[in-house]
């Protein structure tokens, strides 16, 4: 229950969501504006997922992202400087700016990374999970993906041997209506992703993925479940994709006005904040204020990592093995 | 040392490098009961379920297993049961563990060995006998190993596991049945070096995995026909040693590039362009290709024996190039 978490707690989750919402929406801004090449996958709507996650979790654990993933990296703990400097392709990003907004990983705080190809997470989080079981180190992984990625292959080879070897994972389904520009019911023919889990003999469960408290608690217990040795889960948590697939309108997918109207009223920042102020945990002064301090922290950010040097012509030939082969 | 199999010698280096680190471990279908060619023979006794990971048939999560846990510090030998295989996994091999490294900025090591077994053993048909390492030598950030006799297997295969890069490391099934003097040893023979096999002043053939037996025959052959053939084995097909092969070139002035996979855009497309690039000046013959005809693996016996290439081919080859 939200009432065994500190006030501190309640209000960093609040305030991480909404580092989420102004990340993404100023990359979605810089986009169209072309300071920022490539495409941007943008997170509004679906950050009580993320946050109702990774606040589940360890800073030791792990995550898998995809191309929806610059929530999960602040949630993580990613830091906006080092991930807007890698979307604007500077070599003080977390990639050397060599892999963009689709390939941000942080290893260091258990950020396996972001993935161009859908489901692809879910094989390698089945091996970090395996890594975490061969050397005894308790920690959980987190795999992140959307309802999209439930009609690959990789997802089922993986959630199937995940199952098979009580490896330490939570899948995690952000069901948000869509797979890039087509609806999900035109893809899927269950109402219900978790559905799925039936067939690989694990817990899967459908849950509000507006409601903070319902994604984390459900998440606790899912990270608590695997930590013991238990084996994976599946959540799938019903969510709303604000934006377009790509950036914020892409122009290709006309969605109903009401039914963007429906989902924006259930805003997970917008429901949470209310909640706090329910509690009394919260006061208007007070959240205008973290408000305030995010925008100043992106800002700032923004300005931080568009100064920063572009790579060296010799970058292009490096990393591509551990040595130098020419 | 002792006279043994290409195949124990791989059974060696595993059990050898996993005895040596703790962080290597098997994973693959059938594992447990040594695997279908008995690679990983007695493997499981000794180590056990977490060391020798036996798993479903499943190679795209298979693959994925060696991904996640070597970027977080394992040193994981993904065994492919047969060559064909690879295909469900290849956007783990290909967009995964040979990308990470770079497009992450250098954050990740992928120290992962995919074993595969390929090519051409009694008429197991088109989805059983392939031999696609060109695929791979494609691919920038793997590094792609053929091993044509057991010493250089054992020592290649040690090598590969000590490597922080992936390595595709293919094994041809005509090879895993010959047997030579290994050491019992652990010992490495350094990927990227090539070898040469025979020495001559006439002709360079190189030559690869199974082509490799076929054109030491042919050389024998040759010899008693007063040509001399210089037998160069690659044995790491990327990166790849074009150094020892030029300097043979510039010496014999002639070149044949063989291997057992289809012709059309392989191996030794390859080679024989850049010998053409960086050696025009010394050829005196035009480089000849040998390779399969450009058709999937047939099933009858009178049609693989037809499809694969050896030494029939190699002769040829050397017929072209107006030696014999």
């Amino acid at each position: 229950m939200a009432t065994d978490l500190s006030n501190d707690r309640m209000q960093h989750m609040l305030r991480q969501m909404i580092r989420m919402r102004e990340f993404d929406e100023r990359a979605a801004r810089l986009m169209e504006q072309a300071r920022v090449k490539g495409s941007v996958h943008l997170y509004c709507g679906e950050e009580a997922i993320g946050v109702g996650v990774c606040e589940a979790l360890n800073a030791d654990d792990y995550i898998t992202s995809t191309h929806r993933g610059h929530g999960h990296l602040l949630a993580k703990g990613g830091d906006p400087k080092l991930m807007y400097a890698e979307l604007f392709a500077k070599s003080a990003g977390y990639n050397r700016g060599k892999g963009g907004s689709m390939h941000m990983a942080a290893l260091d705080l258990g950020i396996i990374g972001a993935n161009g190809i859908v489901a692809a997470g879910a094989p390698i989080a089945l091996g970090v999970a395996y890594a975490s079981q061969y050397q005894d180190n308790q920690r959980v992984t987190a795999c992140f993906f959307g309802d999209g990625a439930t009609n690959e292959g990789a997802f089922h080879e993986a959630i199937n041997m995940a199952a098979v070897l009580k490896a330490p994972v939570v899948f995690v389904c952000e069901n948000n209506g869509y797979g890039e520009w087509s609806p999900t019911a035109t893809q899927t023919a269950i109402d219900d992703i978790a559905d799925r889990a039936a067939a690989y003999g694990i817990p899967g469960i459908v849950i509000d993925g507006m409601d903070l408290m319902a994604v984390h608690e459900a998440a606790t217990e899912a990270v608590r479940r695997a930590r013991a040795g238990d084996g994976p889960s599946l959540l799938e948590c019903k969510t709303y994709r604000f934006y377009d697939h790509v950036g914020r309108d892409f122009g290709v997918l006309e969605r109903d006005e009401e039914e963007i109207a429906y989902w924006r009223a259930r805003d997970p920042i917008d429901a949470w904040r209310t909640r706090l102020f329910e509690l009394g945990v919260l006061d208007a002064e007070q959240a205008a204020a973290i408000q305030k301090e995010v925008v100043v922290e992106m800002e700032a950010a923004i300005e931080w990592a568009e100064a920063q040097p572009d790579p060296q012509p010799g970058d292009l030939f490096t990393d591509v093995y551990s040595e130098d082969l020419a | 040392m002792s006279e043994k199999t290409m195949t124990a010698a791989i059974n060696e280096a595993i059990d050898q490098e996993m005895a040596r680190d703790e962080r290597v471990f098997v994973a693959g279908e059938d594992v447990r009961v040594g695997g279908p060619f008995g690679t990983e023979a007695g493997l499981h006794a000794k180590y056990g379920d977490k060391r020798i990971v036996n798993t479903a048939i499943s190679e795209l999560a298979l693959t994925g297993l060696g991904v996640g846990s070597a970027a977080v510090g394992l040193r994981p030998i993904i065994e492919i049961m047969i060559m064909d295989f690879v295909t469900v996994a290849m956007d783990q091999i290909v967009n995964q563990m040979a990308k990470m490294k770079y497009m992450l900025g250098g954050q990740a090591r992928l120290p992962i060995v995919v074993t595969t077994h390929a090519g051409i053993d009694s008429s197991s048909a088109a989805q059983h006998s392939g031999s696609l390492e060109a695929w791979f030598c494609h691919v920038p950030g793997l590094k792609v190993v053929m091993p044509s006799n057991a010493y250089d297997a054992k020592g290649l295969l040690a090598a590969a596991i000590r490597d922080d890069d992936p390595v595709i490391y293919v094994s041809n099934k005509r090879c895993m049945q010959t047997s030579c003097e290994v050491p019992d040893e652990p010992y490495t023979v350094p990927l990227g070096r090539a070898e040469i096999k025979r020495p001559g002043a006439d002709l360079t053939i190189v030559a690869t995995g199974r082509l490799v037996i076929d054109a030491l025959e042919a050389a024998d052959e040759l010899a008693a026909r007063g040509v001399e053939a210089e037998v160069i084995d690659p044995r790491t097909l990327s990166p790849l040693d074009m150094a020892s092969i030029l300097t043979s070139v510039r010496k014999t002035n002639r070149a044949i590039v063989a291997h057992e996979a289809v012709r059309t855009c392989g191996v030794g497309a390859e080679i024989a362009a850049r010998i053409a690039d960086e050696a025009f000046d010394y050829l005196d013959a035009p480089v000849k290709r040998v390779g399969a005809p450009f058709t999937p693996v047939p099933f009858a016996p009178v049609l693989e024996d037809l499809y694969l290439p050896g030494k029939t081919e190699l002769m040829n080859a050397v017929r072209d190039i107006g030696l014999i």
